[in-house]
């Protein structure tokens, strides 16, 4: 189990997050190879299927990273995604995996110490929980 | 439209885990509106019953397919050089789906994925509420233009029961009493009178109370 290095697939908003990628980089801070990063211009344009599709494919783990609440870039995208978040871990539930597998977070532009922070602090869940059971 | 909710997807897996070859069959009708049983759906299903297989050990092969509408035969033909690959079918259309598929493939086995819940409009986004009950003879020009078989629990046609409290249902506090709106709106429209004139009793046998329902019309009938 220690050796386990879990697989990752990160959302990352453009507006936001990725601005925070380009701070974290000005620190030289960076992300765990393990995280696979997809950047998308809004996450409220994430859908369900996009959620559920690295966890069918075999990811260990699956994080969205957008905008604080009161200031997506697009009024309500955040708000959107953090309903199929919620949605995606009540069947992951009823599949009997762990929800705890995915998560979605605020990040401001300029906080590039939390885009690394998040990385390493799902990379950390993602490991206690071990693999993926649906991994085929 | 005929609104429906998709079955939990444990009550999906338990009915087809045993098959190693599964459709999901969509339809892009009602269901596709009130977003559960559209092309988007069918991919989420079929994503869920793969991760549902690995999850379980199970080799598990399965497709997808989106028809028109699922109660025309015309579209249910749209499947008919790929149905027979499968072990199993699950129809996410409303409760006429699975049945038509399964008239016309007799020897597949047609799995229904959603809960067909009634006929009603979105409100607002992501929220659906009952609007017609199909009795067959529309009378809802009487009541203000809401009808109370479909909006009052009990389906009163002459006015409120004891149970109308604060413009609310005795049931629950989230359901309009449909007698006080019409009661209202018929006050506001200066037509309150209305209420009082004499009407027969319903004719019940257009709805269900008739046994199950045909329609023909002659002029399209060949």
């Amino acid at each position: 189990m220690n050796d386990f290095v879990p697989q990752i697939v990160a959302f990352y908003c453009s507006n936001c997050a990725s601005a925070a990628a380009d701070v974290a980089e000005g620190l030289k801070l960076e992300l765990p190879d393990n995280i696979k990063i997809i950047n998308v211009p809004c996450t409220g344009r994430i859908e369900i299927l996009h959620l559920l599709k690295p966890f069918e494919k075999g990811a260990d783990g699956v994080y969205v990273a957008g905008c604080q609440e009161d200031s997506c870039r697009y009024t309500s995208g955040i708000n959107k995604v953090k309903k199929r978040v919620e949605y995606v871990k009540k069947i992951l539930e009823q599949l009997e995996i762990d929800p705890r597998r995915i998560e979605v977070f605020s990040l401001s532009a300029s906080n590039g110490q939390e885009f690394a922070n998040l990385g390493v602090k799902m990379s950390e869940r993602v490991r206690s929980l071990g693999p993926n059971p649906a991994k085929g | 439209m005929i609104v429906a909710e998709q079955k939990p997807i444990r009550e999906i897996w338990e009915m087809v885990k045993d098959f190693n070859k599964v459709l999901v069959i969509g339809c892009k009708g009602c269901v596709t509106v009130c977003n559960v049983g559209g092309a988007k759906e069918v991919g989420v299903l079929a994503s869920l019953l793969r991760i549902a297989a690995n999850k379980n050990g199970k080799t598990m092969e399965v497709g997808e397919a989106t028809l028109e509408r699922q109660c025309d035969p015309e579209y249910i033909e749209e499947v008919k050089d790929i149905i027979g690959e499968y072990d199993a079918v699950v129809s996410i259309a409303c409760g006429v789906g699975p049945q038509f598929l399964s008239e016309r493939y007799p020897q597949s086995r047609i799995f229904p994925g959603l809960n067909t819940k009634f006929m009603g409009g979105a409100v607002e986004h992501g929220v659906w509420s009952e609007r017609c009950a199909g009795c067959g003879t529309c009378v809802v020009h009487y009541f203000g233009g809401l009808c109370p078989i479909a909006r009052c629990s009990k389906s009163l046609l002459n006015g409120p029961c004891g149970g109308s409290s604060g413009g609310k249902c005795e049931i629950s506090k989230e359901v309009d009493c449909v007698w006080d709106l019409i009661v209202r709106k018929l006050m506001e429209q200066g037509r309150l009178d209305e209420l009082r004139q004499f009407r027969p009793a319903k004719d019940w046998t257009t709805a269900r109370d008739g046994g199950p329902r045909t329609m023909i019309r002659e002029e399209l009938a060949k």
